[in-house]
């Protein structure tokens, strides 16, 4: 049997081994451990900012946080221009392998032919080409689902304009960048477009996004714009403007729906005009807006405000009567005249027969600086404040300037040149009992206040007599509507051609309803009528009585004719059995 | 002290845990954020999208359109229209309200 050593009695343990091995080792332990401290605090305190940039580096990623391009409405909220995403299709063209079915099939979906691809693909010393650009969303899903190695799509907005044609030229549209080209889309770009932002973010190997590391920069989406049209009023006026261009065959046309009240733009046509959804040709016609960017000598529509300039200085009273007979006038080399020889007229009847001679004769007995500044207060010679790109100030030549036979002749709209916004806007003096606001594209809510240009009771003269050149012994029997009130002027013009006038004419209408508290004011052109008729009365009138008779039913205004209180149908509609 | 260390070092595992658990945590409802976020703007682009839709199919010259080549209809014209006044209205009203 044998006896157990306890562990202590070990004969090893007894071996005396220096005592210097054993600290050795201690301390070489220790060093090991400072030095991994030593290390760990260099780290972690004195390269950590280098450390922690190393890491973000390989994993991090700075994600664009894209900003949504803002609406634009109607006054009423309908959506007149709206952004959806939608893809850009590009390509790599040296890794694109792909069928011939897989192409024809691309082809189908961008509506493109496979040649057209095969072309743009083939672009010499190019490593990256777009095939197609705002390529709608489901479109490019299924583009992406053909699987076609080297074929690319980026995130990007497509513009939509529901309205089309008919607000074409107040919207605007955007280029493939979302920069506003034209219209509203370009005057409040800034607005509109809001501001991209950008975050941090660490990714994984498989690109998903697993810690928001920090905002660099906040998006701002682009602020919906609200403007002061009305869809429904700038339908009526494009339809009114449509049908006497093809009655008249007409080159162009233009009308404007003002706000007495409150200065807004409630609509404003254009003819012709082109779709912004598709804009593949478009010619310089088009695109011109005629009631802001194009003047024109305005004729006789001029002549209120000769009659307001007689009125207000108290030297005229609408009675005080005018001889214009023989209905020819000499002044100076010139001689100017009136289409039939009038006779004795009062200032109000000059007006309502449109006499050339009576007008300029109470034009020439004021100073030319007199007659400037009466213009010039109604805002003639200057662009209209209307934050919309091209506004002209059209031409009003210095009071100097002025020989007798200009002053004459710019008495009733000659010699003067004016945008059909301006006219539409200077007669809202008349409108608004002598004072004027600021026009607006955008819906207010609240009027400006108005500017005083003229007294009170001579805008109320002055609106008794455009009542009377609206009427029967007028020269606009045709803007009368059914139930309403109405005032306004015509103006028939010849058109300047290379410095001469020629047998063309811009036929038009300015005037307002309903007379006993005008709401709003309506300026319509209509250029080169070539169907026989070609006077603002004949042409323009009708186009100004349907918008008007339109706008009325549409904003709900009471009628306020004394002679027609009920109107009884002219012609009942059969009821079905 | 030697059962004091245990409990820090136990105390230690259970903090680091705990970090790992709760970072992990963190990271499943940021994904999960990141998808409602995603699904809201999907929602906001689909409202843009129906606004759209809404806009062209209430189009005044659409709804003009078909009143007139679909159901014949005229419009409406101040000729025909017959105005009645607030007064008349309520004279009426109180005539069929004294039988």
């Amino acid at each position: 049997m044998s006896r157990s050593l306890p562990y202590s009695a070990n004969p090893l343990l007894r071996i005396k081994l220096p005592a210097i091995r054993s600290r050795v080792v201690m301390m070489l332990i220790a060093l090991a451990f400072l030095a991994l401290i030593g290390r760990a605090i260099w780290l972690q305190l004195f390269t950590n900012d280098f450390l922690q940039r190393q890491g973000e580096s390989r994993y991090g990623r700075t994600m664009e946080l894209p900003a949504s391009r803002g609406k634009i409405l109607d006054r009423n909220g309908m959506v007149l221009a709206s952004s959806l995403p939608a893809r850009a299709v590009c390509a790599t063209p040296e890794e694109v392998k792909a069928s011939p079915e897989q192409f024809a099939e691309l082809a189908r979906l961008l509506q493109m032919s496979t040649a057209e691809i095969h072309q743009r693909l083939g672009a010499e010393g190019k490593t990256f080409v777009y095939l197609k650009r705002q390529v709608e969303a489901d479109v490019a899903e299924k583009i992406r689902a053909l699987g076609i190695p080297g074929l690319h799509q980026r995130p990007e907005y497509k513009r939509f304009y529901p309205e089309g044609e008919a607000l074409a030229h107040v919207v605007g549209f955007t280029n493939v960048e979302d920069i506003g080209q034209e219209g509203m889309e370009l005057a409040r770009q800034k607005e509109l477009a809001g501001r991209p932002g950008s975050r941090r973010v660490l990714r994984d190997n498989l690109h998903r996004v697993f810690e928001d590391v920090g905002t660099l920069r906040e998006p701002l989406d682009g602020r919906d714009l609200q403007l002061s049209i009305d869809a429904k009023i700038q339908f009526h006026a494009v339809s009114a403007l449509r049908d006497a261009l093809r009655e008249h065959r007409a080159r162009a046309g233009a009308a404007v729906v003002l706000d007495a009240r409150t200065g807004e733009v409630l609509a404003l046509a254009n003819l012709p005009t082109y779709n912004p959804n598709e804009r593949g040709q478009l010619s310089g016609a088009q695109l011109r807006n005629r009631v802001i960017t194009d003047t024109f000598e305005p004729g006789s529509t001029m002549k209120p405000f000769t009659s307001a300039l007689a009125i207000e200085s108290g030297r005229y009273a609408p009675h005080t009567v005018i001889q214009t007979a023989p209905g020819r006038m000499t002044i100076g080399s010139a001689t100017i005249g009136d289409s039939h020889p009038h006779g004795a007229l009062t200032v109000e009847e000059v007006l309502q027969k449109s006499s050339n001679v009576g007008t300029a004769k109470i034009a020439l007995s004021f100073p030319p600086e007199t007659m400037w500044n009466m213009l010039t207060a109604v805002g003639f010679g200057q662009p209209p404040e209307l934050g919309f790109p091209g506004a002209v100030a059209g031409r009003v030549l210095p009071p100097r300037s002025w020989r007798p036979i200009n002053q004459a002749t710019i008495s009733y709209g000659h010699g003067i040149s004016v945008s059909l916004i301006q006219l539409a806007r200077a007669y809202t003096v008349f409108a608004r009992d002598g004072d004027m606001v600021p026009l607006s594209m955008l819906r207010l809510n609240e009027p400006a206040a108005g500017v005083k240009v003229m007294e009170p009771a001579t805008a109320q003269a002055v609106r008794r007599m455009l009542e009377m050149a609206a009427g029967p012994g007028g020269t606009a029997p045709k803007a009368q509507i059914p139930g309403y009130r109405v005032a306004g002027k015509t103006g028939t013009a010849h058109k300047l051609e290379g410095g001469r006038y020629v047998n063309k004419y811009i036929a038009s209408f300015v005037g307002f309803a309903p007379v006993s508290d005008p709401r709003i004011v309506v300026a319509v052109m209509v250029d080169e009528p070539s169907a026989g008729r070609h006077y603002g009365g004949e042409v323009a009138a009708p186009v100004f009585a349907q918008i008007t008779g339109d706008v009325m039913r549409t904003l709900r205004i009471a009628p306020d004719s004394p002679q027609v209180r009920q109107v009884i149908p002219a012609d009942p509609v059969k009821e079905t059995q | 002290m030697t059962k004091v260390c245990l409990w820090l070092a136990v105390a230690l595992i259970g903090c680091s845990l705990s970090l790992v658990t709760s970072q992990q945590r963190a990271r499943r409802l940021f994904i999960d954020l990141e998808r409602a976020q995603a699904r809201a703007q999907q929602l906001e682009v689909q409202w843009d999208q129906l606004q759209l839709e809404q806009t062209g199919l209430s189009k005044v010259s659409l709804i003009d359109s078909r009143a007139r080549k679909t159901m014949a209809m005229q419009p409406v014209a101040a000729e025909r229209t017959l105005h009645l006044s607030i007064d008349v209205v309520a004279e009426a009203r109180a005539r069929e309200a004294s039988r």
